[in-house]
């Protein structure tokens, strides 16, 4: 299996869902061997064997390379791109990376390349890498796997690699593509050509939704046979509740990620000051930050009500909890959102949610209110009716707690067996 | 007739926010950064105020009287030294004892009320006026707003609190082909005389002095005399921060030893006198009604308000902020009403600003906030508490 990231050292969900998957497979009595390129040497590893990158020489240097570049058509990037980064990060991660990003270095005959395993500004010449060692991975271990499981664009490449050197099939996992990032002008082609590469060579295609499993259809023209959905789950173990003394005495709707495009956070905005023409006792939280944050700041400044409307800026470990903890209702009002994980916490932590139907949470939460992103009447109504009607936000909070309790990864992953094992017996 | 020189700086320090998270909103009711504001009042003081204040009374000393200046120091500013560093308020009261320090009147917390409120405007008036008589024996007679705003109104309204003299901002898209170095008068009130600021002149020491690619540096006292002399009209408003002589221009630029020899020279020039604002309005007469319509400031190449009020998140924390001051009229609660004048510093608006580009450099150096985005968010949650507490107290009552 090939990730980018494994908790406890992530920068986005791809690593938890990865750390889910893992534990949820072994579970279901499947071994994994998780390769990713950066491995810190924290991670858990009672459900997997973690496999470094940066340990790994590619074997042979002088020929393979070249014989790699033949199999595989690497694409040689001289540029930095980044994935998942607004532009004020991406200008953070440079400035950082300059700092302790060390590019590579020489081991004797074999070479070695120290990985980031970042999302930060060499990323497409660390995919390309990653590429060649997972190959080298591949074989080295060609008695010890079935099926080679590659995670996001990012491991497409070396799933192809370890693919063509080891005769094994190939299962890419969709957790989110380029049509969720942002619209069809802004997107890097080398990232979409990379995707479509990776659907068109694999064996079968794993999508988070049927929203994602659509895209992948629609826009990457793949073969809907060998497109399954897995919906994603999420490990609540370990989870403690935690109280909290709440300071204000008014109603708290709160949304919670990164303030993007893609989230949909001005229909959010919009909501709110309709809310707040018919009742008084509440208060919207904006906890997150992202490229579109200054402008919500402005928006609800224009809007006047700034006063009732707080940001609270990125959220870390524990503050995360708090926030969901003070929150009477909880809203992900997402453009294009392939699952969306954090209505689920939200409910674990008994808040009523409401979330667009442009997510892939909305296919699996049937206690979650639903609206579309557009729709910000419809929005207000139910934020209104949550806060109004105890009813129905006892109703929507009961049913939803036990709802997503039963989102657990032993039962998607036993789908993924099953997608394992149809390719394995072909 | 000699020519006159009124040289007035100001003197404030903002009572800077801590980062208030919205977490502690209806919890923590301490909304000031404590420390910050102790080590740099003491900063300030050590490289500015002392040294200063000394350099003056010396020169007042050494010139027999013939030197003379005003200051206007806002109530923020003297809490904090009465708080942090009482030896400052002692080397002020010496000046003042001298009897050749003029100490100006304004808003006790440095605020944009004459914007807002006439009633709150009297308000912090009377209070800074108080704080004044307290802490330097004195009453002041000449009025200056803060940031210099100005417009026909608000000299109307200064006028009508009892005071003839104002000071401005000589923005040249007021003055036109007007020379600030005249007096004018107040276009509604004619017994409101207005000294005008010469920025070119006030510019070269507290902007240009150290600056080693203007083509006049070095600047000596000399060359600055001439200068002086060489101007049309009565009199020369030299208005400028306290914190340009030795924070803003370092000590080590040689600003102490000009200050000095400038005392000198221009006391001992037979064509020149210095003048505190007082005595410039009993002296000269005013030359003609000066219209001011929209309020003018001395900030920014704009000279307007856009540097506090010039964005929507400006607007809306200002509006929110003084919606308050009926609810807080009807509460005698003095922890409020002073949290309430804190929150009113101009400062705070200040930091939100937007414009980066022409003024941004300027703006950059007096912000503890990486950008106005956090300084708005910031101050909303402290504002957010204290309506909270404001409510409270209304439903308690």
């Amino acid at each position: 299996m090939f990730g980018w990231e494994f908790p406890p050292h992530i920068a986005g969900g791809l690593g938890t869902a990865c750390e889910g998957i893992v534990k949820g497979l072994a579970h279901n009595g499947v071994e994994t061997l998780f390769v990713m390129p950066a491995a810190s040497g924290d991670e858990d590893q009672s459900a997997t064997t973690i496999l470094d990158a940066s340990d790994v020489a590619v074997m042979n240097v002088s020929d393979s390379v070249d014989e790699f570049l033949n199999k595989v058509k690497f694409l040689q990037v001289d540029s930095n791109i980044v994935p998942y980064v607004n532009p004020d990060e991406y200008f953070e991660a440079i400035e950082k990376m300059k700092n302790e990003q060390v590019h590579e270095t020489l081991v004797g005959f074999g070479q070695k390349f120290k990985f980031s395993g970042k999302y930060g500004a060499n990323l497409m010449e660390e995919v390309s890498r990653y590429a060649q060692v997972g190959g080298t991975i591949a074989v080295q271990h060609k008695d010890e796997f079935d099926v080679i499981h590659a995670h996001d664009w990012l491991t497409y490449l070396a799933g192809i690699a370890a693919k063509e050197l080891t005769g094994k099939p190939l299962v890419v996992h969709v957790h989110a593509t380029s049509y969720d990032r942002g619209d069809e002008k802004h997107m890097d082609s080398r990232v979409l050509a990379i995707e479509k590469r990776g659907m068109e060579c694999a064996d079968r295609v794993v999508t988070v939704s049927d929203l994602t499993r659509n895209i992948v259809i629609n826009k990457y023209g793949i073969d809907p046979s060998k497109v399954v959905t897995v919906h994603n789950a999420v490990d609540f173990s370990g989870r403690e509740d935690i109280e909290v003394e709440r300071g204000i005495r008014d109603k708290v709707v709160t949304f919670l990620g990164r303030i993007t495009f893609q989230k949909g956070p001005e229909y959010f905005i919009e909501a709110a000051a309709k809310v707040l023409k018919r009742t008084s006792n509440v208060r919207f939280v904006m906890a997150g930050s992202g490229d579109m944050m200054n402008r919500a700041i402005r928006q609800v400044a224009r809007l006047g009500i700034s006063d009732r409307f707080h940001f609270t800026g990125f959220l870390r470990g524990q503050e995360v909890q708090k926030m969901f903890a003070l929150s009477d209702v909880y809203i992900m009002p997402s453009v294009s959102e392939p699952f969306g994980i954090s209505p689920l916490e939200a409910m674990r932590s008994n808040v009523p949610s409401i979330i667009s139907h442009q997510s892939g949470a909305a296919e699996v939460l049937k206690y979650a209110l639903k609206v579309d992103f557009w729709d910000v009447d419809a929005m207000a109504d139910d934020i209104y009716a949550l806060l109004q009607y105890p009813a129905l936000a006892e109703f929507a909070t009961k049913q939803g707690f036990d709802e997503v309790n039963e989102l657990k990864w032993n039962n998607a992953t036993a789908k993924l067996k099953a997608v394992y094992e149809s390719v394995v017996n072909k | 007739m000699k020519k006159s020189i009124c040289l007035y700086f100001q003197v404030h320090q903002p009572t800077r926010l801590r980062l208030y998270r919205f977490f502690d909103i209806g919890k923590d009711s301490h909304y000031y950064d404590d420390y910050a504001n102790r080590t740099i009042l003491k900063r300030v003081a050590q490289k500015c105020y002392l040294p200063m204040n000394e350099l003056l009374l010396q020169a007042i000393k050494a010139n027999k009287g013939k030197f003379k200046v005003a200051f206007s120091i806002s109530g923020s500013a003297m809490e904090q030294f009465d708080r942090y560093a009482p030896e400052v308020l002692d080397s002020f009261r010496a000046l003042a004892d001298t009897g050749c320090v003029e100490f100006l009147s304004e808003t006790y917390y440095h605020s944009l009320s004459s914007l807002a409120s006439t009633q709150e405007f009297e308000h912090q008036v009377q209070m800074h006026k108080q704080a004044i008589e307290h802490y330097f024996g004195v009453t002041p007679k000449t009025f200056r707003n803060t940031e210099l705003i100005y417009s026909d109104a608000i000299g109307a309204e200064v006028r009508e609190l009892g005071f003839t003299t104002m000071l401005t901002e000589g923005a040249r898209h007021i003055m036109a082909w007007k020379s600030p170095n005249f007096i004018y008068n107040n276009d509604f009130k004619s017994d409101l005389k207005l000294l005008l600021r010469n920025y070119q002149l006030s510019d070269d020491i507290a902007f240009r002095f150290s600056d080693q690619n203007w083509q006049e540096w070095p600047l000596t006292a000399e060359k600055y005399i001439s200068w002086i002399k060489a101007s049309e009209g009565d009199i020369v408003n030299l208005f400028m921060d306290y914190e340009t002589f030795g924070e803003h221009q370092p000590g080590t630029c040689g600003i102490f030893d000009f200050m000095k020899a400038f005392a000198s020279l221009g006391s001992k020039d037979g064509a020149l006198q210095f003048v505190t604002p007082a005595e410039a309005a009993q002296k000269l007469e005013s030359v003609g009604d000066l219209s001011v319509m929209q309020p003018i400031s001395w900030a920014d190449e704009e000279r307007d308000l856009t540097a506090w009020l010039g964005n929507d998140l400006q607007q809306d924390a200002f509006n929110k902020l003084y919606r308050l001051e009926e609810k807080l009229s009807i509460l005698n609660d003095p922890s409020l009403w002073a949290d309430f004048g804190h929150l009113q510093e101009s400062d705070h608006l200040y930091y939100m600003c937007t414009k980066f580009f022409s003024d941004g450099e300027i703006h950059q150096r007096f912000n503890p906030y990486s950008t106005p985005y956090e300084a708005f968010i910031n101050y909303m949650n402290v504002l957010s508490d204290f309506i909270i507490r404001v409510n409270n107290a209304i439903a308690e009552k």
